[in-house]
């Protein structure tokens, strides 16, 4: 184990990290708002509406990262009709289509993390909104949103750290974030093991702070919760319980129902 | 642009088709040995010591934080020579080659295990203790209760989670192609690079994984449903 | 108790892979397979060009069983130094600084660095050292990851430049015709295989071709990469090297491959 080498590298490596969080929090803020409306189409009962956001999240779930990307960076970068449009003024840059991967990715798995939030609100509280007389949006703007995304809080944490590490990939298409920083300093140091070791105790510190970042959210948003007793807890429901729990364990939405045809959702 | 894809020697048809036998084979293997490295770690974790439970933390958190591309280069560069320095110690010093097949189970396996470690713990603590107890009550020892009260029902609750991590694994294997395995990532890349027609090929790649998915989705919701026939809830939908 | 069942049943299978070289009648060699018309795959997926028809003859006059592996070039060193095969034969300049981890055989082709870009482009038409080098500032050129390209570009215009770093050759052309590069640094017979394609068609090279000559960083000619202490190895590759070159089959070879002999004198 080379310890002078692992230091030397640790700056050139946290110069990329600022490219991986750069990558990570521009495609998380727009994922987030087109993972709503995406949530919202799937729901639509108008089928012209649900079946293409159906095929979008169908795709995006369905194929490998890797493969999202290769088909944006090399894929359009060869399409012609693209070429002569405003979008290749972005498509240009290894950076934006390393956005625009992750961004369609990870809207596919929010809008599915926030459906399962939607569907869980229990119905009590939409009637108890309708019995006050809230218009629709007014009650989807304080009632179903705000519970929605308390529930799905724990999922949604997961899929920030999913971006985290999926930022990865952007190194295979010359974008120098933490792994292509990584890399470029083992193809002159060969010494593989001492500086992914390095890398990867970076990417686990940023993803502790994500981790904490969340549970600290959760904790602000849950006030009710705050003041409750253990015997409560238990009392709230074992079905929720679990699935936060399993939420917070294995990423990949595991929480959610499966986006499945012969389950009409309603 | 078609007779790119065909089969024989002027198509890559064959060559991705047998590049996506090579993703199942890899992804079948890894997550079966995820299965068997999910229970012992649950085991571990519910029921060992601090040390072990510790080391199993330290195991979860690690792999589960770090990229997948991470672990897959470490195991990668880092496998034969650590097998070379143990080989040593007993007194072989020549070269030991793990075969990259080996590699990518084991580094797509342990990344999996991790997450099975984690759904197994989840179904194993779902279980009410009171059944647990009921079993001690009735005098049974300790195996009776793991495997008639808490392995069935930890099968069915972790049935989702499961399903899950397959996927997982089978979207993670595209990953080993920076190995040189020749899975149908890599043989996509291959001709991708070779004819210089990339859309065509990662198109046909991203159709060909989902048809993995998809299949073996909805083999999962089979067994879901099979495995919790004997939960009624009021939708009349399998149980969660 | 399972967590340790599990590691045993790992070990079982690590152990069964593992193999073992007590005499060198059988070798395996690394190659890249995406470097055209060096080492590449056909639409078959066999592994072809001019490296692979060399590695061959080699092993014919050494003697020995040939096994090709395929690997990426980010990792072709180390996979060396693991021991995942024990000589790589891909295009690879023997440069000082590679010296530091691996032995090189006798070199087998020298050919100069070319710089390409579109021959509609203001770049196309240059030809001296100086005007190219001034030209090139502030522009996006590309080269392959952790080539004597990389280094030349980092070392002689560094920050000057937008260097953008590919996993491959092939992948770098697919850049440069996307539009994406202002330029690319490479071995010119590996640009002359992409200017020979459809694609290469509207693309040309400019500026002198660089050797180890004149800048050290491009080291002395290609040869085998040997793990250092493979002595017994490297005099055989030596021998059956020196003997391609005296009756001719290697300029014959290097010949049919890139149109023009790049064969080198033997050393011994």
């Amino acid at each position: 184990m080379n310890f002078e080498l692992m230091g030397d590298s640790i700056l050139p490596i946290l110069r990329g990290a600022q490219i991986t969080v750069m990558l990570v929090a521009t495609s998380i803020a727009i994922g987030f708002f087109a993972g709503i409306g995406m949530a919202l189409a799937r729901l639509s009962r108008n089928p012209l509406v649900s079946v293409p956001a159906y095929a979008y999240v169908f795709f995006f779930r369905g194929t490998p990262l890797l493969v999202q990307l290769f088909i944006v960076y090399y894929g359009f970068g060869r399409a012609d009709f693209v070429k002569d449009t405003v979008f290749w003024a972005v498509l240009k840059e290894p950076f934006w289509c390393a956005v625009i991967a992750l961004t369609l990715n990870t809207t596919a798995y929010t809008s599915e993390i926030i459906r399962g939030g939607i569907l869980a609100v229990p119905w009590g509280q939409i009637e108890a909104a309708r019995a006050c007389g809230m218009s629709r949006v007014l009650m989807f703007r304080r009632i179903t949103m705000p519970v929605a995304i308390r529930q799905a809080l724990p999922a949604y944490g997961n899929e920030i750290i999913l971006m985290v590490k999926g930022s990865a990939l952007a190194s295979t298409v010359t974008v120098m974030e933490m792994t292509g920083e990584a890399k470029s300093i083992i193809s002159s140091t060969y010494a593989p093991v001492e500086i992914f070791i390095v890398a990867g105790s970076i990417y686990l510190a940023i993803n502790f702070v994500v981790t904490r970042a969340v549970r600290r959210l959760e904790h602000r948003l849950t006030p009710y919760q705050r003041a409750r007793t253990e015997a409560d807890e238990k009392q709230a429901g074992r079905k929720i319980a679990f699935a936060a729990l399993r939420g917070r364990q294995a990423a990949d939405d595991i929480a959610l129902p499966q986006p499945s045809s012969d389950r009409p959702q309603d | 642009m078609i007779e790119l894809l065909t089969y024989g020697d002027q198509g890559w048809g064959d060559e991705m088709l047998r590049g996506a036998g090579m993703t199942v084979a890899v992804a079948l293997l890894a997550y079966a040995f995820g299965i068997v490295v999910g229970m012992a770690g649950a085991a571990g974790k519910v029921g060992g010591g601090s040390v072990l439970r510790g080391v199993l933390d330290v195991y979860t958190t690690v792999v589960r934080g770090v990229p997948e591309l991470l672990v897959i280069y470490l195991l990668f560069f880092g496998l034969s020579s650590a097998v070379m320095k143990v080989a040593s110690v007993f007194g072989y010093t020549g070269y030991i080659e793990v075969d990259n097949f080996v590699i990518g189970v084991l580094a797509v396996g342990l990344i999996s295990g991790a997450y099975s470690t984690e759904v197994f713990r989840g179904a194993l603590q779902a279980i009410p203790n009171g059944q647990i107890e009921a079993g001690r009550a009735v005098g049974m020892t300790g195996w009776q209760i793991f495997h008639r009260i808490q392995l069935p029902q930890m099968l069915r609750l972790a049935l989702p989670g499961l399903g899950n991590i397959w996927q997982l694994t089978l979207k993670d294997t595209a990953l080993i192609s920076v190995t040189g395995l020749a899975e149908l990532m890599r043989m996509s890349r291959v001709a991708a690079g070779a004819t210089h027609q990339p859309f065509t090929f990662y198109l046909a790649a991203a159709a060909l994984y989902l048809v993995m998915t998809t299949f073996s989705q909805t083999a999962f919701q089979r067994a879901e449903r099979h495995f919790s026939r004997s939960v009624r809830t009021a939708s009349g939908q399998p149980a969660p | 108790m399972k967590l340790w069942t599990s590691l045993a049943g790992a070990a079982a299978v690590v152990l069964a892979a593992a193999s073992a070289h007590a005499q060198i009648d059988s070798i395996k060699l690394g190659t890249e397979g995406a470097y055209p018309p060096y080492n590449y795959y056909d639409a078959s997926g066999q592994l072809i060009g001019f490296e692979i028809d060399l590695g061959n003859e080699l092993c014919r006059r050494m003697e020995v069983e040939c096994e090709w592996v395929a690997q990426d070039w980010d990792g072709i060193i180390p996979a060396l130094l693991n021991g995942r095969y024990d000589a790589i034969i891909a295009g690879m300049s023997r440069t000082d600084e590679r010296r530091e981890q691996i032995a090189f055989s006798n070199a087998y082709t020298v050919t100069p660095a070319w710089f390409v870009a579109s021959a509609e482009s203001d770049l196309a038409g240059l030809e001296t050292l100086e005007e190219t080098m001034a030209a090139l500032e502030g522009k996006t050129i590309g080269v392959q990851t952790a080539t004597i390209h990389e280094n030349f570009l980092r070392e002689e215009l560094g920050d000057g430049v937008d260097i953008r770093v590919y996993d491959t050759q092939d992948n770098l052309n697919l850049d440069l015709v996307a539009g994406r590069l202002d330029a690319g640094l490479a071995d010119a017979t590996s640009w002359q295989a992409f200017l020979d394609t459809e694609d290469g068609a509207g693309f040309a090279h400019f500026g002198p071709g660089l050797t180890g000559a004149d800048f050290p960083v491009f080291g002395e000619g290609v040869g085998v990469g040997l793990r250092q202490g493979d002595t017994e190895l490297m005099a055989m590759f030596n021998d059956a090297i020196c003997s391609m070159i005296e009756d001719g089959t290697l300029a014959a070879m290097t010949t049919e491959w890139f149109g023009v002999d790049t064969s080198t004198p033997c050393e011994q």
